[in-house]
Order: C-alpha cells, then sequence, then structure tokens
C-alpha cells in the first residue's frame, strides 16, 4: 500500500473514531473504546510514516472531493512523512495516557468525539497538497481543538480562553487564505506542485512571508501573537493540552516550513534576518512569561512560546544560510530546527501528561498550594525530572543536542556576507542561551516548588499515585528523550532527506562516525557523544558511589531541618513559586513587565500581617490586543445606530452606497 | 597499545584534578590568610576537611526525599567529567572529543540544576534563597559564557578544546583585542561560576547575602563531602579552562612522548599556582557586591563577549 494510502486510512480510520464517539459517548466503556481506537490507528500511522520516512517514498492520491476542478491532492514527502511522526508519536501517547486520565474526565461526552477529529485534523493538513484542502483541513482542526478547549467551559476563564482562541484561530486563517492567494497568483492554481514551479515576484514573496508569519504564527505562539496560547492550551484537558502545546504548534511549523521553504523557492536573506529576530525574541519572553506564573499548566504553555521561538530562530537562520548558497550550514540550522520539532513534542507532552497526573491526585493546577508531591508520587515525580532536565537542555537528554546543533549553526555564522546577518545572528545567539539559562531556571522553580520541599495544602499532602496507563505513557516519552539525547546521529540521519529535499543539501552521514558522536561540520571544528557522555558520568558517578560506601562512614540519622537553628515553622513559610521568581523578576521584570513588589507593612503594635502584593503586567496584551479589543467594542456601539433607522434613511444609505460604488468604477477606469 | 597508554594518559588526567584540587583550594586560602597576616590553616587543611566529612554520620532532614540523596554523587560526576575533559597539561587525550567546550558547560549546567533542585527539597527558607539566586546568577552568566565561546571559536575555528588549545599554542597568534576582552569576560564569568568574591563570598555562613552556601545548608557527612569536593574541582576546571585556552605554554601536544607530558605537568602547577596567587590577591583587594549589583557585572562580561566577538567580524586580525 502506498504510504499516502496508509495514511487516509488511517484519518479515515480516526474520523470514524469521531463519529463511534458521538453515538457510544454516554457509554460507561466509551473512554477505553474510543481511546483504544485511536492508540491503534495512530500507532499504526506512526510506524508508517517512519517508513516511509526512512524509505524516502512519495507518493500522492487525488479525491475526487472538494473544489470541483480541482479535486483534494494530498501527498507524503519526507518532509510531510516526518511531521506525520511527529503527529501521531504525540496522539499515541496521548491516547495511551488517556486510557487512564479520561476514566477521571467528568464530561467525557464533550471530548471523546473531538479527540480522534483533531487527531485526524492534524493529520489532514501535513498530509495536504493543494492550498484549499490545506485551508479545510487547517479550519478543521482549529474547530476540533477549539471544541476540547471548551470541554470544561463552565470553570471561570475557559469561556474567554476559547472567545481569544476562536478570534486568534480566524485572524489567522484570514492570514493564510491571503497568503495562498497571492501564491496560487491571478491564474489560481491551487495546486502545491502548481505554486512550486511557478515564479514568485520579490513583492509576492515579501507579503507571503508576512502573512504566513501572522498566520501560521498565530497557531505556533509567536510574540506578540501569543495571546490565546497559554489561555487556550491548559483550559483543555491535559492529554490535549499536549497535543495542543507539543502536536499543533508543529503543524504550524509545518506550515510555515512548507510556505516558505518548499513553495516560495529560494529565500531573500533578510528574511532571514526577520524571522531569526523574531525568534530570538519569542524564545526570551515566553520563558520570562513562564518564570512569572505560578499556575503549572499556563507555566507549560509559556514554555512552548519559548520553544517555538527557539525553532523559528533556527529556521531563521537556514533562511539566512540558504539564501547565501552555504548549503551545509543551512542543513544544519534546518536539521536543528527539525530535532528540536522532536524534542519539544516528546518532552512537552511528558511534561503536560505529569501536571495532568499532579491535577488528577490533587485537584490543583496552582503551584503555591502543592509541594512535597515526590513523596506521594514517586514514579510521576521520576519521570517528570526527566522531562524537566530534557527541556532545560541538559546533557546527556535530548534537548541538550537540538541546541547544541543550533549553536553550532550559530557558529558559522561568519561566513554570512551581509553585515545585517553578521550582527543579529551573535545576538541573537547569545538571546538563546539566555533562554536556555532561563528554561534551566524555570523548571528548577516548577519542579522544586510542585514536588520538592513540604506540601503546602491537605491536597497535596493527601495525593496518591496515578494509574498505570498515565505512567506508562510517561515512562515511553521520557525513555525516548533519553535515547534521542544519546543516540542523536539516528536522528539527524534520518532527517537527512528531508534537507536533502528542501535544502539541496545534507549533513554528513553520523553513521559513519566512531563511538556514534555526532560531527556537524568536521570533528576538528566540533563533536559530541551523548552516548559516552552519559556512560562517564554514570561510571563517575558509580566510583563515587563505591568509594564513598567502601571507605566513608555509613551512619545517618533522621532529624529536623537544620535551617540555620531556625526552623519555619509552617510550609507556607517555605519559599514559594512567586519567591523563587524574584530575583529574576528584579532583572529582567521591571523594564518587560513593569513588575513592582508592593509591602504593606503594617504599624507597630498592629497584629495585622505584612503583606506583598506582586504587580505585574502583560505589555502586550495592555498595549496591542486591549486597544483593539477597545476600539472595536467603541465602533461597535457607534455602528449600533444603524440598527434602528426608519425605512427612508434605509433607502437613501442604499442609494447613497451605489451612486458611490459606481463612481468608484468610474474613476478606477 | 596505543589506545592503551591514550587511556593511560587520560586516567592520569583524571586522577591529577581529583588530586590537585583540594590543594589549590587550600593554596588559595592560605594566600589569602597570609595577605591580611593570618597565619592561616595548612595548605593540606581541605584534604583533612574531606577525610573529616567524611568519617562523619549525615544528618538528613526528616523530609528530605531521595533526589537530596543522589545529588551530592550526580553533582560531583558530572563536575568530574567536565573537569577530565579540560585539558590539563596535554592536548588531544582520547576523549576530548566526547564533548566540545559548549557541552563542558553544559555539563556544570546540569550539576547545578539538580544542587538548585537539592536546595528546594528539604523546604526551607534558606534552601530557596540560595536556590533562586544561585540560578539567577546562572542565567546571567551563560549568555557571556557563550559569547566568550563564540570569540575562541571564531579565532581558532573550532569549539573543541584540544584543537582550540593546539591552535593557540602552536601558531603564531599574537596579542588580539577580542581575545584580551574574552579572558576579562572569562574571568568575571568563572568568579561568578564559583561563588567567589566579589559575587558570592566562599568563607561566610549564615548570612542573608550568600549564594551557594546557603543553597547545601542541609548538608552534612559524606554528602557534603561529595559537594565540597565538586566545588574544589570546579574552582580548578575554571582555572584549568582560561589556562589551556589563554596560556597554553608549554602544555604537551598529543603524543608528543613522556618528557614533554612531565613538562606540560610541572607547567600546569605553575600556572595553577600564579592563577591561585591572583585570585587570592583579588578577593583580598575587593569586597563582595550586592546581589542586585550582580546583573550590571555578568552584563559587563556579556559586553565585552559581543565587543570581543564583533571586533573579530570588523577584522580577524584584532
Amino acid at each position: 500500500m502506498a504510504p499516502v494510502v496508509l495514511q487516509m486510512s488511517c484519518v479515515a480510520g480516526l474520523l470514524g473514531g469521531a463519529g463511534l464517539a458521538i453515538f457510544l459517548s454516554r457509554a460507561r466503556s466509551a473512554t477505553a473504546i474510543v481511546y483504544s481506537l485511536t492508540l491503534a490507528v495512530s500507532l499504526l500511522a506512526f510506524f508508517g510514516s517512519i517508513r516511509s520516512l526512512l524509505g524516502g517514498d512519495i507518493s500522492d492520491l487525488t479525491l475526487p472531493i472538494g473544489l470541483p476542478w480541482l479535486g483534494a491532492h494530498f501527498r507524503t514527502d519526507a518532509l510531510a512523512s516526518f511531521f506525520l511522526v511527529v503527529v501521531n508519536l504525540g496522539g499515541a501517547s496521548a491516547s495511551l495516557y488517556g486510557l487512564g486520565y479520561g476514566q477521571h474526565e467528568p464530561a467525557p461526552h464533550r471530548v471523546l468525539p473531538f479527540l480522534p477529529a483533531f487527531l485526524a485534523g492534524m493529520n489532514l493538513v501535513v498530509l495536504a497538497d493543494d492550498a484549499f484542502s490545506y485551508l479545510l483541513c487547517w479550519e478543521f482542526m482549529s474547530l476540533a481543538s477549539w471544541a476540547l478547549v471548551m470541554a470544561h467551559h463552565r470553570e471561570p476563564g475557559n469561556a474567554k480562553a476559547g472567545y481569544v482562541y476562536l478570534v486568534m484561530a480566524s485572524f489567522g486563517t484570514l492570514a493564510l487564505l491571503l497568503a495562498f492567494g497571492l501564491l496560487a497568483g491571478p491564474a489560481g492554481d491551487y495546486g502545491f506542485a502548481a505554486i512550486r514551479s511557478a515564479q514568485h515576484t520579490p513583492y509576492a514573496a515579501t507579503l507571503v512571508l508576512i502573512l504566513m508569519l501572522l498566520g501560521a504564527g498565530s497557531k505556533a505562539g509567536l510574540v506578540p501573537l501569543h495571546v490565546w496560547l497559554p489561555l487556550a492550551h491548559p483550559a483543555a484537558p491535559s492529554h490535549v493540552s499536549a497535543l495542543m502545546s507539543g502536536v499543533m504548534t508543529k503543524v504550524a511549523i509545518y506550515g510555515f516550513i512548507r510556505v516558505i521553504f518548499d513553495l516560495l523557492g529560494q529565500p531573500t536573506w533578510w528574511a532571514g534576518v526577520v524571522v531569526l529576530i523574531l525568534g530570538g525574541i519569542t524564545a526570551v519572553m515566553g520563558i520570562l512569561y513562564a518564570m512569572m506564573e505560578t499556575d503549572l499548566k499556563r507555566l507549560l504553555a509559556y514554555s512552548t512560546i519559548e520553544n517555538i521561538g527557539v525553532i523559528f530562530a533556527s529556521l531563521g537562520l537556514a533562511l539566512a544560510f540558504q539564501a547565501n548558497g552555504l548549503k551545509l550550514a543551512a542543513a544544519l540550522a534546518f536539521t536543528a530546527a527539525l530535532f528540536h520539532v522532536l524534542n519539544h513534542s516528546l518532552f512537552k507532552s511528558l511534561l503536560f501528561f505529569g501536571a495532568g497526573a499532579v491535577l488528577t491526585a490533587t485537584g490543583e493546577r496552582d503551584m503555591e498550594k502543592l509541594g512535597g508531591l515526590i513523596h506521594r508520587m514517586p514514579q510521576t515525580s521520576f519521570a517528570v525530572l526527566v522531562g524537566c532536565v530534557a527541556i532545560s537542555a541538559l546533557p546527556p537528554f535530548n534537548g541538550f543536542v537540538s541546541e547544541w546543533l543550533m549553536f553550532q549553526a550559530v557558529l558559522q555564522s561568519p561566513e554570512l556576507p551581509q553585515w545585517a546577518l553578521k550582527i543579529a545572528v551573535p545576538a541573537v545567539g547569545a538571546l538563546l542561551a539566555l533562554a536556555a539559562a532561563l528554561a534551566a531556571a524555570c523548571f528548577v522553580k516548577a519542579y522544586g516548588v510542585t514536588f520538592l520541599g513540604r506540601s503546602r495544602g491537605t491536597a497535596a499532602e493527601t495525593a496518591h499515585e496515578v494509574d498505570r496507563y498515565s505512567l506508562v505513557a510517561m515512562f515511553i516519552l521520557a525513555a525516548l528523550c533519553l535515547l534521542a539525547g544519546i543516540l542523536p546521529g539516528l536522528v539527524i540521519d534520518a532527517l537527512s532527506p528531508i534537507t536533502t529535499a528542501i535544502l539541496g543539501g545534507r549533513m554528513p552521514i553520523q553513521a559513519n562516525e566512531p563511538w556514534l558522536s555526532i560531527v556537524p561540520i568536521a570533528e576538528s571544528r566540533s563533536s559530541y557523544n551523548g552516548l559516552l557522555v552519559m556512560v562517564f558520568i554514570t561510571i563517575s558517578a558509580s566510583l563515587a558511589v563505591f568509594f564513598i560506601h567502601r571507605f566513608a562512614s555509613h551512619a545517618l540519622r533522621r532529624a529536623p531541618a537544620w535551617g540555620c537553628g531556625f526552623s519555619d515553622s509552617t510550609p507556607a513559610a517555605q519559599y514559594s513559586a512567586g519567591s523563587f521568581a524574584q530575583p529574576i523578576r528584579r532583572v529582567f521584570g521591571t523594564m518587560l513587565f513593569h513588575a513592582r513588589d508592593h509591602v504593606e507593612m503594617p504599624a507597630p503594635g498592629d497584629t495585622r500581617p505584612a503583606r506583598l502584593r506582586i504587580e505585574l503586567h502583560d505589555l502586550v496584551w495592555e498595549g496591542m490586543y486591549a486597544p483593539i479589543a477597545g476600539a472595536v467594542g467603541y465602533s461597535a456601539d457607534w455602528l449600533n445606530r444603524l440598527q434602528f433607522l426608519t425605512i427612508r434613511q434605509y433607502l437613501s444609505l442604499v442609494f447613497a452606497t451605489l451612486v458611490t460604488l459606481l463612481l468608484v468604477l468610474a474613476i478606477w477606469s | 597499545m596505543v589506545v592503551i597508554s591514550d587511556i593511560i594518559v587520560q586516567g592520569v588526567q583524571m586522577l591529577l584534578v581529583l588530586l590537585l584540587a583540594p590543594l589549590l583550594t587550600g593554596f588559595v586560602r592560605k594566600i589569602k590568610a597570609r595577605l591580611v597576616r593570618r597565619q592561616g590553616a595548612s595548605m593540606f587543611q581541605p584534604y583533612r576537611d574531606l577525610l573529616r566529612l567524611l568519617r562523619k554520620e549525615v544528618v538528613l532532614a526528616d523530609n528530605a526525599s531521595w533526589l537530596f540523596r543522589v545529588t551530592p554523587y550526580v553533582t560531583f560526576a558530572a563536575i568530574w567529567v567536565a573537569a577530565a575533559l579540560v585539558p590539563t597539561f596535554a592536548t588531544g587525550l582520547p576523549f576530548n572529543w566526547t564533548a566540545d567546550l559548549i557541552a563542558i558547560v553544559a555539563l556544570l549546567g546540569s550539576a547545578r540544576f539538580f544542587l538548585a533542585l537539592a536546595g528546594m527539597d528539604v523546604g526551607t527558607s534558606f534552601g530557596g534563597i540560595g536556590s533562586s539566586r544561585e540560578v539567577m546568577i546562572a542565567a546571567l552568566a551563560e549568555p557571556a559564557m557563550l559569547l566568550i565561546v563564540f570569540c575562541m571559536a571564531l579565532v581558532a575555528g573550532s569549539t573543541q578544546l584540544s584543537t582550540v588549545a593546539n591552535f593557540l599554542a602552536s601558531s603564531y597568534v599574537g596579542l588580539r583585542v577580542s581575545l584580551g576582552m574574552a579572558l576579562i569576560a572569562l574571568i568575571m564569568v568563572a568568579l561568578a561560576e564559583n561563588a567567589r568574591i566579589p559575587v558570592d563570598n566562599p568563607a561566610t555562613h549564615l548570612e542573608l547575602t550568600m549564594v551557594h552556601e546557603a543553597m547545601v545548608l542541609e548538608y552534612s557527612g559524606r554528602h557534603l563531602a561529595m559537594i565540597e569536593f565538586g566545588t574544589f574541582l570546579k574552582l580548578l576546571l575554571y582555572i584549568s579552562l582560561i589556562a589551556c585556552v589563554f596560556l597554553p605554554w608549554k602544555i604537551a601536544l598529543f603524543g608528543t612522548g613522556p618528557l614533554a607530558y612531565a613538562i606540560g605537568a610541572g607547567a600546569y602547577i605553575v600556572k595553577l599556582a600564579v592563577a591561585g596567587f591572583l585570585l587570592a590577591l583579588f578577593e583580598t583587594a575587593t569586597a563582595k557586591m550586592r546581589v542586585f549589583r550582580i546583573p550590571q557585572f555578568l552584563g559587563a562580561a556579556l559586553m565585552l563577549g559581543l565587543l570581543g566577538t564583533l571586533l573579530l567580524f570588523v577584522s580577524r586580525s584584532f
């Protein structure tokens, strides 16, 4: 069976599952049936797409639906196959997790029909090979995910999240619609093959880049189009949050890559500058927002924005190198971006699963009410620790490898001829290093406050370990994080057909390197061996443990915490998420968030407690979205008068419009 | 046979850093004491401290988790591996290509990540304050470090420490403005990363201004010994790094035989002594700064790194 037929059958299976779920959804066993079905179908699609990625098959399929003169085109090539791997790996792990997590769902009939539809929509976007199908599938994906965001619509804040998401998704689709309109040109051939072979004027290419940054960027979460993301992603059930953050943002990146790298042809160098700087700013702003956050799921959503920034920065580098004909460097930056796409889908899904496990066990998302969960949920906390280390870009896990590849690409910048790029690339490199270091700080905070320390409330004290399905899903993802970290050469080699097809260049074959190390350019320049680093750490830690246990004292006594002789009486006195973020809030937030600490100190003799109030402003929301929303509201109020006119006034309005339009026509010609 | 001798040289290097690290810290402490006209403890006191800690019992806080007990070994191992990958007396050691400078910095980041988590584990305010300030300093030091790596990589065409050292040792590089800036920036970052004055004071206890010591306050016995040993190793690592990149004088090139290795080792010990003396002199002459002055200090390091990099773009000969 051709790969595209297999994938489309899987999509049909998922859509069938969605239909089945509508009938079943009130039945008790619905959860188990639907998630088992999506798990099986996703796994099938996952292995199918791995095969077509490694086999390098390109296959297409035209269905007689959609526009009558066009039909619906679907195609799998190397790029699509890779993103299908990411989508279906996320889908399979979310389904496995859902088998356990879904049992606690208060309203399964609001989740079960939409989840398979959402998975099908994401698969279809990646498979689509003409602009019409692409936009249709994109909207289908958006609406299915919107329905999932609104699953718990009675919870405070969720209705607003759904509304903002809908507005931003419509805006994004509008931008995509215009972009494809420009790409298709006046002749209006919407097939991707025709768009690819057509010549695009520089003017049109510029507009398409801007529109794609608006359209795909708003779905992926580029600053300042990110505002819906931290509202909508956490509002959905946790496995859906994992899919939205880990996978749907990647589908948006797929759209960006498909249009800018594949359809548009040879890029201009300043496109690289724009994407690079946007990516760098997004990375730093995203992680700073995350640092200020105390809600666990919102923190993860903001961290998604950071990772999207990292991916866009790498893509910008790839554009800059490609524009100057530096194929090897472009392949390196592009591989780093794709590797990070895979990595982020792994560890962000894992972390959202962990947040879901915490939510199931305690009913809390607010970190300030958690703490000490490492004692109550040992397995979950271990898996989440792996995710935190991986997302903080620390060796020997996978997050480090993609960041390392990206820094290696940054180091190629002296070869670029343009001055703007020569200066922008090291500066963005420093921004990305800042983002990586802040990510480590942010996840020390997230893990330390949620899982370590003393319990800050009864919910955290009485928590229990979650079910086996959830744990297995988390441990599989954790193992994949480690595997991709210690065997990065395999991933890089698997990605090389994509860079060959899109950029016309590739990184050196890594399988030939001794000891499974990775060498981006040449061994004298740089090399890294995750496996050996891990082996060395294991050996030296074991040596240390051996010597300590052989020669040192074994005595161990449990006692109250020392704390310089003053033990804090209540768990509320320990360091909280807000206090942990204070130094960074003060260094970066004073300017970027207008952060202020207000201390209300009662007068001497007054027995009221002193209070600390933190003032934070989201300048993007207040400076950009609030004025727009205000203007829309104001003009809507004003236009409202038109509803209460007499018939004479309406007739004169119609007459005036007609005359104006005719005049315009007359003058135009 | 070649492989075996390679591994022996690598093993000697790993043991050498382990043996020298406490001595270096003891030497710095001794010089600092002499500079303020105190007698000071013996240079070998850190070894005795480690042995004493190893013999003592561990007093573990009631709610300390497994992470708290594992962290000393993880951080020690990560720092030791990082230290073993920095060329000390010879370049081109067999495992130098395992990780380049970026990976070495990230390994130190792993160690810090776990230490900061351990600081949060017991749930005291001291641990939290130490962890939160440590990660703030790290967040500022890492971008500066990356720009320094940039600067070196632009000069030497590699991020591989062995290659950088080989390049700077063998060919005539001469005085470069950009390398000078990178050196100053690297010294500033090294001071911050090692919790030395003016960023942090390694000798204080029980002050609200301390960072590193607050984070590890709850540790005792053999756990504390491992953490202290890690701290000693980290200081040695940064001095080795500065020495191998900016002062590759007499460093033995790969495969030049036992005599060259012996000369290299002797030169290395001289370099350590000079660097230790300068560190002690600097620490005695300056005062610790307020916590919220540190961003300006590290910001200056960042700017120096960026300036050095941009100068190299203007002309490769700066």
